[in-house]
């Protein structure tokens, strides 16, 4: 240590590029998810409320509502990864409050590197986090009897269309991760938010089905839009509409809560 | 002589609060400056804005020559930050912990692994480098921290609070560690709400208070200043407290301060202690306490400011001579 302390660069440089900036998103990144080696619970929690919901829904309620278990299943497991990825979202928030409580953050802002890295290597592993939890759904699905209407494209469409609005949607949780005190409240939100949500859709049941009051929200509900574009995808039926309409959802959603979030946290740190 | 870190009419306001009320800070390159203050006197504000972390409103500052607002990214080249909570991941082990940063930095993977065996051998964490830091103790916490912001080997190093918390035994491992470094030429920036630890550590020592520096000088000077001892009378009958108040205020020439039944004040001078004992007794006051001690980081302040460290209440003297 002694001969090496007076090794720092003599001349440090005055700006950093954008490749420097993804080098340290993908260190964050792995930073992210290196953890679960570690904590393999984080991976259960991953994999067993999915899956479980998977399971609950299509054998408690799949005969009642759709006539029979394999039915329900094609209805509903498209809604499910919807609902799968709101929650997921959830965890950028919750690792960002981590981060700003426990002065982890301040550590990563002492450094130089990228502004931007921090936020977006949490956003890279928690799509990481996401594709792993749809493609238990799906093998859990298939295995259940669940079949891909348009083959290997609509699986990738499908997984394209909901990683851009599950990062859309992120940025409601970086805002609430940014305002709240403390990680577990991000989590409260979280449930009080998205259950609400996906229950109020036709994630879960046909619109139809619900009162006439109910219906009116239910067709405007994001969810709504983005589960029945997924079902287009993945099952078959109408794509181009509903997918439109979730990626301007997507663009309104991004426009109206990253600079509310980019701000909020300007004002924290 | 050059400086390390320049500071000049720093000013930081919170909504309505004034955290930095114009800070001037000058600290001479390999030395250690001891920035020493209660709660809430602007230490950790100061920390933040040398450490690129906040913008100051008013004023400027310089670290290594570098603007901390124009240079900020050559700034967070040649700096370490230890905050006052050991901002380590706690969910990764503290070989992962020290990767990370090494990675960060523009270590190659090969060098962020050696540099962090280095510095986990440094600090007596080889043994635990292989489990999550959250199953470490405080002061396992305290070194990772410390060697997490020693990776990429900074010129300047932001200490805020390194041992807040800490047993003895820890506290001098640190302080050992901080003497080393400077030894190896590094600049340190020590807060601390202690004065025996600025005593140790520090050439220099900068008292702040309510966001600003009230006193600046080597421990030596700032001992002799509030003039090193203090005299503590508690009378055994609280009723006697103003006699004793006159009493003391007059033999040591300076005001006292009373907190509940016990009366303190500043001492200069050998012959107060007997002109006191003289007095109380020549005025029949019984005396249950009667001590003559080195001054503290209290005394410091209650001389440099009027007013006790822990409280931002205006002077205890004042306050408490009304009832008596």
């Amino acid at each position: 240590m002694t001969a090496a302390t007076v090794t720092a660069p003599l001349a440090p440089a005055r700006r950093l590029g954008v490749v420097a900036g993804l080098r340290h998103t993908l260190t964050l990144a792995w930073r992210s998810l290196v953890q679960i080696k570690h904590n393999p619970m984080e991976l259960l929690d991953l994999s067993i409320q999915p899956v479980m919901f998977v399971l609950l829904f299509t054998y408690v309620f799949g005969t009642a509502i759709a006539g029979s278990p394999g039915e329900y299943l094609t209805f509903a497991l498209p809604g499910i990864i919807v609902q799968n990825a709101l929650f997921a979202t959830m965890t950028t928030g919750f690792g960002l409050n981590n981060d700003l409580t426990k002065g982890m953050f301040d550590r990563l802002r002492a450094l130089p590197i990228a502004r931007w890295a921090p936020l977006a290597g949490r956003i890279l592993a928690d799509t990481v986090k996401q594709a792993w939890s749809v493609s238990l759904l799906i093998g859990v699905g298939a295995i259940l009897g669940f079949r891909l209407g348009n083959g290997l494209l609509g699986l990738l469409g499908a997984f394209a269309l909901l990683l851009v609005f599950s990062l859309a949607a992120a940025w409601i949780s970086v805002l609430v991760g940014v305002l709240v005190s403390e990680p577990d409240k991000v989590q409260i939100f979280g449930f009080t938010v998205i259950f609400p949500l996906t229950f109020t859709s036709n994630v879960f049941v046909p619109t139809d089905r619900m009162p006439g009051w109910l219906q009116n929200w239910v067709e405007v509900n994001p969810v709504t839009i983005l589960a029945d574009a997924l079902r287009g995808l993945l099952v078959g039926g109408p794509v181009v509409g509903p997918a439109a309409k979730a990626m301007i959802w997507a663009v309104v959603l991004a426009g109206v809560f990253a600079p509310l979030a980019v701000r909020a946290l300007r004002r924290r740190v | 002589m050059t400086y390390a870190i320049r500071a000049e009419g720093l000013v930081r306001r919170f909504g309505a609060t004034t955290a930095l009320a114009g800070v001037d800070l000058a600290v001479p390159t390999g030395t250690v400056f001891g920035l020493l203050g209660p709660n809430g006197a602007g230490k950790t504000t100061t920390v933040r804005v040398l450490a690129t972390l906040l913008a100051a409103d008013e004023g400027h500052a310089t670290v290594g020559g570098y603007d901390v607002r124009r240079d900020a990214h050559r700034v967070r080249q040649i700096i370490g930050l230890t905050g006052q909570y050991a901002s380590v991941d706690e969910a990764l082990t503290g070989t992962e912990n020290l990767l990370l940063i090494g990675r960060l930095l523009g270590l190659s993977r090969a060098g962020a692994r050696a540099r962090a065996g280095e510095l986990l051998a440094r600090f007596h964490l080889s043994d635990a480098a292989d489990r999550a830091a959250k199953t470490y103790s405080g002061g396992m916490r305290r070194r990772l921290d410390l060697a997490a912001s020693l990776v990429g080997r900074p010129q300047v190093l932001f200490l805020d609070e390194p041992t807040t918390g800490l047993d003895p035994r820890s506290r001098s491992e640190l302080w050992d560690t901080v003497r080393g470094l400077v030894a190896d030429g590094v600049t340190v920036l020590l807060t601390t709400q202690y004065l025996e630890e600025a005593d140790q550590l520090a050439s220099e020592i900068a008292v702040v208070d309510h966001g600003r520096v009230i006193a600046q000088g080597t421990p030596e000077e700032l001992k002799a200043k509030t003039g090193g001892q203090v005299l503590t009378i508690r009378p055994t009958d609280p009723a006697d407290l103003a006699t004793v108040v006159a009493i003391a205020g007059e033999a040591a020439a300076a005001s006292p301060e009373v907190a509940q039944t016990t009366v303190t004040v500043a001492v200069n001078n050998p012959g107060v202690l007997p002109a006191v004992v003289r007095r109380l007794d020549d005025a029949g006051v019984p005396v249950a306490e009667l001590a003559l001690r080195g001054s503290s980081l209290d005394e410091v302040f209650l001389h440099l400011t009027g007013h006790r460290a822990e409280s931002d209440a205006p002077t205890g003297a004042d306050l408490e001579r009304t009832p008596a």
